[in-house]
Parts: structure tokens; C-alpha cells; sequence
């Protein structure tokens, strides 16, 4: 439908974005992407977000949708085509409940033990933390493909950042969240989601990805320290 | 309809969700009240992750997280409606709930019970309650003419604060800062469902003023 509007407004290393991102191309919708600058919010960002003032912003004929996973739901309800979340709702739920523990647990952990560069710690707990998350999610695994079953569905859109992002945040953090030996079925499940032929023709560039980690999690350490 | 159990604690806002919800859509269920000192082995057997109430038991199957409940509910049962059929509004009432969940109740946690000598902590809350009382301009509920997921997932407000001030003194959620608001919790506790929902007002005045006197503001 070429007269519908279709825009999201996200940040280039942004995992939150591409969930987004891969869902639309996933239902084949064509869309615009706008490129905000975080860290110097343009009036429109604000205008559009001002509770949250982040990112992703999804706008569909004016209508305005935040929160990623918010936005999942919504364009599945929209473009019934390629199903992300299933039918039965039991198994909504699941979905629902692991892509909430996962944000809650294992994003935030994984990412302050990356940026705990002065306090080992902390860093070992929030690894701690990080390790004991993503061994409940390797359970939910069960021997799929995918999460989704046979094709990529709602919470491997929502888990996608671990095949991509969390790789890089133990190399800029030198930690091994990722232990292939604790955590083979998520392992091969990365593999598997990072090489999908939508996913990996939609990811930043990974050189770009560690210089900016890198670059967040001085900043942040700092900020850490000085607010102890 | 099959069998359906609630672990939960009548005191807790988020267990009074889930049963919301059910007696909304006229489901009989079983309520189980656990001692949160003392988790039951079958709550732990349903919540493994996280050991906490509420958990929904529908023919056996747990579900956990108040707001996951309330849409398995939505989605299981027809009758009237939590959520309204226009996936933008959809969205919205899930945004709203998320940002209560995610950032109100929090603030109003550490301003009205935890830090509640904390003048920055109030002036936090109130700044959430005002996009939240500016969300309801024109509305009798969240969810527009009737109770929504949204005036569900605001129950601690609608409730639990009005008490906590009475027993405090904070002067947080006030009708002349909050004229909607105010309304609102007035619309929303006229409903005899919810009423049937929460425990009696003075058997949480009692529960509020005891955990008070144990548990000194930081």
C-alpha cells in the first residue's frame, strides 16, 4: 500500500530500532527510517516522545507508537501477513513473559557489567546476573530453530540483540557472557538468527559497534564512580 | 472454562489485577493467599523465575507478571473487553500500562512509602501523575466510558495511595492538583467489582500502618 505513511525513528546502534526494523521487513512493509541523534534530541523527538523522549518512534498514518515491544504487537496487528506472535494464548503469554525478562534481567545486566570498568565487583555480579538470565532463556530454547518455532517470530525479534549486541559487549567489557559450553542452544540459535537472510542484510556495522561501546561505557563508568 | 487458581495476596495491588480482570469477564476462580515469608512449594513449582505473586493457573498452565495475565485473560475469555479492538488504542492502553508499571510505580513506591520524607522523591511522583491526569482530560476512565487495562493497571493509585496519604499525611494526590485523577479514583472505586476486588479499607489502613511503624523512612 504505497499511499500509507510508514516511518521509524530510531538510532543506528540501537538494538531496540532494529527489533522494529526486522519485524517490518519480515511483513514486507515498506518504510521510511529516520536517523535521530540521541545525544542531541531533535525538537521532533521530543515532540513525539516527550514521556520517554527515546527511541524507537513508529508512525503509521500520523498515528504515533512507542516502546519496541509496544510496536511489535501493534504492526502484527496491522500486516496479519509472516504472523510474528502465535495464535494460542498461552503461548502469547510466554512469548510476552520472556521478552519482559529479558529486558528487565539480562539487557541491563549484560550492558553495566560491559561499562563496570572500575569495579570488578560489580561487573562479576551484573556477569553473574547476565549468565543466570540467559540460562533460563537457553531452556526456553528446547530444541527449536528458532524461538518462533520454524521461522523467526516475536521473541527472537525481542532477543535478537544477544546474537549481535551481547558478542560485542563482552568484547568491550573482556567478559564471556556467551559461554558456548554453558549456552549451546542459544549458540546455535544466534548463528542461525544473525545469518537469516532479512536480519543479516539489516544490522550496523560491527567495527563502528565496539569503538561505540567503547566510547559509552568510559562514559558511563565515570558516571558510575562519581556517583558513588 | 476449565480450572482456574490465582496465587496471590489480597493486599498487593498487583494481585488485585489479576482478580479485576476475572470478575470483569464473570470467571470463577480459586484464590490462593500466600505467605510471602513463607512461598508455598506450588507457587515456586508455577514461578520459578521470579518466586512472586500473582501467578494465573488456567488448566494447570502458569502464567506469571500481572500485565501478561491481563492479556491472556483478555485473549481466553470474551465478555467485556479490557482492551479495545483498534490496534492503535491497543497500543496506547498498552504504552500507558507499561509506563505506569515501568515508571510510576516506582516513584510512587519510594515517595509515599519508602523515602517518604523526601521532598525530590514527591516532587518525582508528582511529575508522573501529572501525564497521567493530563491523560485522562475528557475521560471518565482510561480506557474511555468504561474500565479499561489501564485503569486496572492503575489500582494502586486509584487506592492504595489515597490510604497511605491518610495514614502519612503526604499531600501527593490532592484534588486541587490532581482534579482528574481524583475522579477518576472516585469513578473507579464506585464500580462494586472492583470494590469485591480489594481488601476492606480499614484492614488496610491496619496492614499500611503497621508495615509503616516497622519499616522507617530511609
Amino acid at each position: 500500500m504505497a499511499s500509507e505513511e510508514v516511518k521509524l525513528i530510531g538510532f543506528w546502534a540501537s538494538p531496540y530500532r532494529f527489533r522494529v526494523e526486522w519485524a517490518l521487513i519480515l511483513k514486507g512493509v515498506e518504510y521510511e527510517y529516520i536517523e535521530e541523534d540521541i545525544f542531541n534530541k531533535s525538537p521532533r523527538l521530543l515532540e513525539l516522545n516527550p514521556v520517554y523522549k527515546k527511541i524507537p518512534i513508529f508512525i503509521h498514518n500520523g498515528k504515533v507508537v512507542l516502546e519496541s515491544l509496544v510496536i511489535l504487537e501493534y504492526i502484527d496487528e496491522i500486516w496479519k501477513n509472516n504472523p510474528l506472535l502465535p495464535q494460542d494464548p498461552y503461548e502469547r503469554a510466554m512469548i510476552r513473559f520472556w521478552a519482559k525478562f529479558a529486558d528487565d534481567k539480562l539487557v541491563l545486566s549484560a550492558y553495566f557489567a560491559m561499562c563496570s570498568l572500575e569495579d570488578e565487583k560489580v561487573k562479576a555480579e551484573k556477569i553473574t546476573i547476565a549468565m543466570e538470565a540467559l540460562e533460563r532463556i537457553e531452556g526456553e530454547l528446547k530444541g527449536k530453530s528458532f524461538f518462533g518455532g520454524e521461522s523467526i517470530g516475536y521473541l527472537d525479534l525481542a532477543l535478537g540483540w544477544i546474537s549481535y549486541w551481547l558478542p560485542v559487549f563482552d568484547e568491550v567489557g573482556s567478559m564471556k557472557i556467551i559461554d558456548p559450553i554453558k549456552f549451546p542452544a542459544i549458540v546455535s540459535w544466534m548463528n542461525r538468527f544473525a545469518n537469516h537472510k532479512v536480519i543479516k542484510n539489516k544490522l550496523p556495522p560491527r567495527d563502528k559497534m565496539v569503538i561505540y561501546f567503547q566510547e559509552r561505557s568510559k562514559i558511563i563508568s565515570a558516571t558510575l564512580a562519581k556517583n558513588k | 472454562m476449565g480450572e482456574v487458581k490465582v496465587f496471590g495476596v489480597r493486599r498487593s495491588p498487583y494481585s488485585c489485577r489479576v482478580e479485576i480482570a476475572l470478575k470483569l469477564k464473570g470467571i470463577k476462580y480459586d484464590f490462593i493467599e500466600e505467605d510471602l515469608s513463607n512461598k508455598s512449594p506450588l507457587l515456586l513449582k508455577y514461578n520459578p523465575v521470579h518466586k512472586k505473586i500473582p501467578v494465573l493457573v488456567h488448566n494447570e498452565n502458569p502464567i506469571a507478571e500481572s500485565l501478561v495475565i491481563l492479556e491472556y485473560i483478555e485473549e481466553t475469555w470474551k465478555g467485556t473487553p479490557i482492551l479495545p479492538e483498534d490496534p492503535y488504542q491497543r497500543a496506547m492502553a498498552r504504552f500507558w500500562s507499561k509506563f505506569i508499571d515501568e515508571k510510576c510505580m516506582p516513584a510512587l513506591l519510594k515517595a509515599a512509602v519508602k523515602e517518604r520524607e523526601n521532598k525530590k522523591a514527591i516532587e518525582e511522583a508528582a511529575e508522573l501523575l501529572k501525564i497521567l491526569e493530563n491523560e485522562l482530560e475528557g475521560k471518565k476512565f482510561f480506557g474511555g466510558d468504561n474500565i479499561g487495562l489501564v485503569d486496572i493497571v492503575a489500582d494502586f493509585i486509584g487506592y492504595w495511595l489515597g490510604l497511605i496519604q491518610h495514614v502519612t499525611g503526604l499531600e501527593l494526590l490532592t484534588k486541587e492538583k490532581f482534579p482528574n485523577l481524583c475522579e477518576w479514583s472516585h469513578e473507579f472505586l464506585s464500580s462494586s467489582i472492583v470494590k469485591e476486588s480489594f481488601p476492606p479499607s480499614d484492614h488496610l489502613l491496619e496492614y499500611i500502618r503497621s508495615w509503616l511503624s516497622a519499616n522507617p523512612s530511609k
